[in-house]
């Protein structure tokens, strides 16, 4: 089943054409990863898909319905998230209250006035966050400051965010930057292991080709704003279009 | 981190404030501030300073017109005592409902800005109110002489009305004045303290804090940022509502002067004294502006001479010419010094001077474990 189908997207930034009629269409139940030398267009696309940026033309549809239009959590609530080549969290607040955020807006909704309530004795969403916090092995931490983390963990509590609401599409922009080997394999392992257990589809932007190899289904290549190619990952290896894209490129 | 909080740790942290509030005419006598004029302005001044810490030491947004709301509350209650009677129950009540809608008025527009502009739309706001109070809604606000009950006024549910009794809040009989006034509004500053905390531990103030920390997050997570901000803004302003009500116990008098922008300034001031986004901070800073004010108000040349009476004359009139400057209609100097060394030193206000104190004995706690530890 499709689950995200972008058609004719374009996107400018004054004279700069960041986008240029981009087709892509992923299917439910797989991870899609989207490649491409920098400046490609990779996070600009990704913003069209969680209303950080609305298309100069063309339509996003997820599961049937137009993305197009709505607010950021609107998108999030339908089951869209998203983890940022920066990582975006709340640094001011620890690990646990973090985690406990994503997981209240996926049980209560947009806004809930629930001023009255314990927070410390809503075991529900403790126990879900606990529990998702041990799932990225930062569990141990869970009252630390979330801005005291290192970067590589700040990474894996944004993902730890996301996997929470058990969104259906998870949209993750360069995961493993600035992670060492140890930890891209734990995050490797880690995804494929939340794949299994929850059904979520995935499209991961990524330079690594480690990463884009052991964990992709489907790859697409942006070059330029285009999608140039697309398939299985041992055919796009071999394609001279891509070895093009990447000329100049130390990636491949 | 700091240590854990608890429901627990919480109902005893209560317990103690709430004792330590009722027995205030009693440990602050030593320090000459034991009588209930001075310890009602702590009451009410604690009540408007906590609800503004709900705004804005939670999710960080400055609002710069916080006295519009006072202001509002005060007309409010006189209204209601002129109309109903000097039971000031009713006024309270009035008053909540009519700065809160004020609030979600001001700050469904305020709200749309962010940062500096967010704050200065709430400034324009309350200079607004302000000068629309001293001129053209002078049939309501009574312009520049106030608002106040008069004998001929309606008052239905007051059955000594028009029998000539004195004009002053009137609590089922009780005469609001003196330590009963002072234990009505200690009274109400113990609710309102306690609804504060509720809403610091609750899922709700956590939204608010997430508000201050990252909107972008908030977004992404699924939330809508805007209804929490304004949630929190229109609490906050019925908080000032109420102080403003209280305000007209004892006094029952309202005057545009009330909503004019250095009150704004005095209760972001008392916030960031005490230390915002804690819960005894704003009561705190709040205390000590009124007593200082109180005290450094009441100094003129003539006590400043007689204490610096043993000095030389000719070190004595200079030192009396300088001091003069900080004191009596001045003392607002000595505010302002006071708050620069504080924002400079101690960021996090007074709370942050506690918890660098208690973390300092911690770590020679800790120290003299570590040096005993290998001997063991
Ligand atoms: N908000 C913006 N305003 C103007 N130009 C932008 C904006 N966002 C992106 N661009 C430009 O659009 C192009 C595509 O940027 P984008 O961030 O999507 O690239 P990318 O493929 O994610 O690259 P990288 O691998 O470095 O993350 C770049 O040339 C970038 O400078
Ligand atoms: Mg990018």
């Amino acid at each position: 089943m499709e689950l995200l189908k972008v058609s004719g997207v374009n996107k400018a930034f004054g004279g700069l054409k960041a986008l240029n009629d981009v087709n892509l269409t992923v299917n439910e139940g797989t991870v899609h990863a989207i490649i491409g030398p920098n400046g490609a267009g990779k996070s600009t696309l990704l913003n069209c898909f969680v209303g950080r940026l609305i298309p100069d033309t063309g339509t996003v549809m997820f599961a049937d319905k137009s993305l197009i239009g709505l607010k950021a959590h609107q998108i999030n609530q339908a089951g869209v998230s998203r983890v940022f080549q920066t990582p975006e969290i709340f640094g001011e607040l620890s690990l646990l209250q973090n985690v406990m955020i994503p997981t209240m807006a996926k049980r209560d909704g947009e806004f809930a006035l629930h001023a009255f309530k314990r927070l410390d004795k809503d075991a529900e969403i403790i126990d879900t966050a606990l529990h998702s916090l041990e799932d990225v092995g930062l569990a141990d931490k869970k009252d630390v400051i979330a801005n005291s983390l290192s970067r590589g963990d700040k990474r894996r509590l944004e993902l730890a965010m996301c996997l929470v609401q058990s969104p259906r599409l998870l949209l993750l922009d360069e995961p493993t930057a600035g992670m060492s080997r140890a930890d891209t394999n734990n995050t490797i392992d880690l995804l494929k292991r939340i794949g299994e257990d929850h059904n979520i589809t995935k499209v991961v932007i990524e330079h690594d080709m480690h990463v884009v190899f052991s964990l992709a289904t489907t790859v697409s290549v942006l070059a330029q704003g285009t999608v140039i190619c697309e398939g299985k990952p041992q055919d796009i290896k071999g394609d001279p279009r891509v070895q093009e894209a990447y000329l100049g490129g130390a990636h491949l | 981190m700091q240590s854990k909080i608890t429901p627990t740790r919480d109902y005893i942290f209560f317990v103690v404030f709430a004792a330590a509030v009722l027995t205030m005419p009693i440990w602050l006598a030593p320090f000459g501030a034991g009588y209930p004029d001075l310890l009602q302005k702590f009451m009410i001044y604690g009540l408007f300073a906590t609800g503004f810490n709900l705004l804005f030491g939670l999710t960080g947004y400055l609002s710069f017109g916080h006295a519009a709301f006072l202001g509002v509350g005060s007309y409010t209650a006189v209204w209601t005592f002129k109309l109903l009677g000097m039971n000031p129950i009713p006024a309270a009540l009035m008053a909540i409902t009519a700065s809160g809608v004020f609030a979600l008025l001001i700050g469904y527009v305020s709200l749309r800005r962010s940062g500096i502009y967010f704050s200065i739309l709430t400034l324009a706001f309350a200079q607004m109110s302000y000068n629309l109070a001293y001129s053209v809604l002078t049939p309501i606000t009574n312009g520049e002489t106030g608002l106040r009950v008069l004998q001929s006024d309606p008052r239905i549910l007051d059955s000594s009305a028009g029998s000539g009794g004195p004009l002053l809040a009137n609590l089922f009989g009780i005469e609001l004045t003196g330590y009963a006034g002072f234990y009505f509004c200690a009274a109400v500053l113990i609710i309102g303290f306690y609804i504060a905390m509720r809403i610091f531990r609750s899922p709700f103030g956590i939204m608010l804090r997430a508000v201050k920390t990252n909107q972008n997050r908030m977004n992404y997570t699924g939330l809508n940022p805007r209804p929490y901000t304004l949630a929190a803004f229109v609490i906050s302003g019925m908080y000032a509502g109420l102080a403003g009500a209280l305000m007209c116990i004892t006094d029952p008098l309202a005057g545009a002067e009330r909503m004019q922008w250095t009150a704004s300034g005095e209760v972001v001031l008392m916030t960031i004294l005490g230390g915002a986004g804690t819960l005894l901070g704003p009561i705190l800073g709040a205390a000590l502006i009124k007593y200082f004010e109180n005290i450094f108000s009441a100094f003129n040349d003539q006590t400043l001479h007689e204490i610096f009476g043993f000095l030389p004359d000719f070190l004595e009139t200079p030192i009396v010419g300088l001091t003069s400057l900080f004191v009596g209609e001045g003392w607002h100097l000595t505010l302002g010094v006071l708050f620069m060394l504080i924002v400079i030193f101690l960021p996090g206000g007074i709370m942050e001077g506690f918890s660098r104190i208690i973390r300092l004995f911690r770590r020679d706690e800790s120290k003299s474990a570590a040096q005993t530890a290998p001997a063991e």
